[in-house]
């Protein structure tokens, strides 16, 4: 496996598990997580694309699914942006929100 | 585009997200703001596992930044963006946690 491929993977299996277990925050389980995480990944496709259609990052053939080759959909790529970006997102919003309703009820409950 | 207007590329990407995020605060009255500290611990010990991934990510050259559409700082081989790109990103993904919260409490309201 392509190792951005693996350690996204690893990241969002990660994320949930920190949700879950780790933090109980249990966010995957409810619906404001869902119903927040499909209006992000609308603007992440178009923040990516952006990203990675211009070129302003760009992939190793060696280290994704695709090829490398920059096209709107398909070889590995949605939005331009390879298919690992949107784990990569994923995770990172998870583990912010997990995190922040996590503190959140440790400064109510101290006070 | 100028050659000098290239160069913000990617600080232009930033901007816009916080430019469609920012107003969720006021419409929907919320307080993340005025949470400095949870926001700050919420945001940094999550960015620092991600920019460390980030950074060995990029010394093993699975990605690059195009030196012409960044600004010329780099910090440990990566563009400010970069850094700046894991404080925006959960900004906007807390602030829009934070107002679907509102909204679905305002519906379960009678």
């Amino acid at each position: 496996m392509s190792s951005y491929t693996a350690a996204a993977t690893v990241a969002v299996l990660a994320a949930i598990l920190a949700d879950l277990i780790v933090l109980r925050t249990a966010l995957v389980r409810s619906r404001v997580w869902w119903t927040a995480y499909a209006i992000i990944v609308v603007f992440q496709l178009i923040t990516n694309g952006w990203l990675t259609g211009r070129g302003i990052v760009r992939y190793s053939d060696d280290a994704i699914l695709g090829s490398g080759r920059i096209v709107f959909a398909g070889d590995g790529r949605l939005a331009y942006a390879p298919v690992e970006d949107l784990a990569f997102g994923f995770a990172l919003v998870l583990l912010s929100c997990a995190a922040w309703v996590w503190i959140g009820a440790r400064i109510r409950s101290t006070h | 585009m100028g050659a000098g207007w290239k160069h913000a590329s990617y600080a232009a990407m930033l901007a816009f997200v916080l430019i469609g995020t920012l107003p969720l605060h006021r419409y929907y009255r919320l307080s993340v703001l005025r949470q400095p500290l949870r926001l700050f611990l919420a945001i940094v010990p999550v960015a620092m596992l991600f920019v460390a991934w980030d950074l060995v990510a990029t010394a093993a050259g699975q990605w690059r930044f195009d030196p012409a559409q960044t600004l010329a700082v780099r910090l440990w081989g990566l563009p400010l963006e970069e850094y700046a790109f894991f404080v925006v990103i959960p900004l906007a993904g807390i602030l829009t946690f934070e107002a679907v919260t509102v909204v679905w409490s305002r519906r379960r309201a009678p």
